[in-house]
């Protein structure tokens, strides 16, 4: 016998629980409604829209100055890249050319930022399968980045520091010998990263081979981000098509072909080395100079279509803009990387146990912020 | 493949297309009823291979009301963008692209949620973000609510 609900079967075996939207694993106001057998997930059906804010529309009705300060409400671990893309596409549309110094700016403070997001994810993934010590070591190494933050905009989390035509203040006078001394006082505690959750037998049986996603599907999904590229999906924005200073540093595009759980987890962590090394080659050489291009105080777009993209934590944020030639944008479309990612979880848990759905999930890195705009 | 070729290509599969001014993407307006055959054939022809449908976005340009396509070759690294149009703002309805491209799924979803464009053949054509008795479409360019403002 079978029941329908809504449009899809159940087989009489089958039952469905709510997870979310209060619940720890989901990281925010998610409802995945899983239907069961027995422990094993048959299918999941993403409900979102719990937070749903109408940033696109509201970017309809705002400056081009104004829409950095929704755009960093996106994805809030995020936030300086998110600002970055708004500004990227104003500058491109205008036909500015920012000064060196803002690009370097930009460049070093997205991946400052790239490592406190994957602290958080690390932090929050090992809480996830049980390991409470994991939460505390990402805490405390991501609050000497925030630290840095504050001092150079004020912000901690959501930053508001680019502006169309540059960064709002200039760096602090601390902020090179602050940053070099993190990377050297990260250098030593990511290894312990490693230690206590990479190598850890529990971990390992629990994630690796889990949630496979092929290349194929990555591609198909348009999975993005570390997620895609554990799939070996090519897809680093800063090394297909880059923007601010990624084509004068060296640095490594983190590829692997299994597509499983660890691997995602793997593709982070040397995330973060990477981007370590970003920073290393651009902390010594910011050039002097101007930290902005005078802009006026209104800005209007040519009318046109504009399409960019930035690599955000967790994967390519596209923004799609269509200016009437007025102050502020006709239509505001963004891809955000988290509801494209979003949309292959049902694929990958399939077949799985519902423990592993947690493990899987929190190998996405989602930030629900930005799935429901 | 360059430019022109991928012109050539598209007006052999479908001669009626429309091409756009645009400065970044070679941009073309396609008949709504050839979209599913072509899309099938921008994946899987050997000289194009358009595997990656990297943003779908659903446009109000108040006379017209419609979608924009933006494909991308991971492997032969060329764009495109289609766009599809309609002047019928009651019952807007497009063919799904959803079996050709996996992601699709989400981006008609949202796009049925907040422009009101139904897709043909999408196996769950449902709201996405929105309650599922919402009145209205509140990416429309005529949408006007009261109590949840969203004018200025």
């Amino acid at each position: 016998m079978t029941e329908t609900t809504e449009n899809y079967q159940l087989d009489q075996e089958e039952y469905i629980i709510n997870m979310g939207p209060q619940h720890p694993s989901t990281h925010g106001v998610l409802r995945f409604e899983v239907s069961l057998k027995g422990e094993m997930v048959r299918n999941i059906r993403p409900h979102c829209g719990y937070i749903h804010r109408g940033i696109e529309k509201m970017c309809e009705k705002n400056t081009y100055q104004q829409i950095i300060h929704l755009t960093d409400r996106l994805d809030y671990l995020s936030a300086h890249s998110n600002n970055e893309l708004v500004c990227l596409t104003v500058e491109e549309a205008l036909e500015i050319e920012v000064p060196e110094r803002v690009k370097y700016i930009r460049t070093i403070m997205a991946e400052l930022n790239r490592i406190a997001s994957h602290q958080l994810w690390w932090c929050s993934m090992g809480m996830d399968m049980g390991g409470l010590t994991c939460f505390f070591y990402g805490l405390r190494d991501r609050e000497p980045i925030l630290d840095i933050f504050e001092e150079t905009c004020g912000g901690r989390l959501l930053l508001s520091y680019n502006c169309p035509g540059g960064v709002m203040y200039d760096l602090h006078p601390n902020f090179q010998k602050r940053v070099k001394d993190y990377i050297k006082y990260f250098r030593k505690k990511l290894p312990e990263y490693d230690a206590l959750l990479s190598g850890n037998i529990i971990f390992l049986e629990r994630t690796k081979g889990l949630g496979v996603l092929t290349l194929e599907d990555a591609i198909s999904f348009g999975v993005t981000g570390p997620t895609g590229r554990a799939s070996g999906f090519s897809c680093d924005i800063r090394k297909t098509q880059p923007y601010s200073a990624y084509s004068k540093v060296d640095f490594k595009e983190i590829l692997y072909t299994e597509g499983d759980t660890f691997h995602r987890y793997k593709a982070r962590i040397d995330e973060m080395w990477e981007s370590m090394n970003i920073i290393e080659q651009l902390i010594d050489n910011i050039p002097e100079g101007d930290y902005a291009v005078k802009m006026k105080p209104i800005i209007k777009l040519p009318a046109g279509e504009y399409y960019k993209s930035v690599e955000t934590a967790r994967g390519e944020l596209g923004l799609y803009l269509i200016s009437d030639g007025n102050k502020s944008p006709y239509r505001f479309k963004l891809r955000s990387p988290n509801f494209i990612n979003l949309g292959a979880l049902a694929s990958m848990v399939k077949d799985t146990k519902i423990a592993d759905l947690v493990a899987i999930s929190a190998s996405l890195d989602l930030v629900i912020p930005d799935i429901d705009r | 493949m360059d430019l022109e070729k991928l012109k050539e290509k598209l007006i052999s599969i479908v001669p009626t297309a429309e091409f756009e001014e645009n400065k970044q993407f070679l941009t073309a307006v396609i008949p709504s009823d050839k979209l599913h055959s072509l899309a099938k054939k921008l994946k899987e022809s050997e000289d194009t291979l358009f595997d990656y449908l990297f943003c779908l976005s659903a446009v109000d340009w108040t006379t017209h009301i419609g979608v924009v396509y933006h494909l991308t070759s991971t492997k032969l690294n060329h764009n495109i963008v289609l766009k599809v149009k309609t002047t019928d703002r009651e019952n807007t309805v497009f063919d799904s692209v959803t079996d050709v491209w996996k992601t699709a799924e989400f981006h008609e979803r949202e796009a049925f949620d907040l422009m009101g464009i139904k897709f043909k053949n999408h196996p769950d054509m449902r709201r996405i973000f929105l309650e599922d008795d919402w009145i209205g479409y509140p990416l429309r360019k005529d949408y006007k609510d009261d109590v949840n403002i969203v004018e200025q």
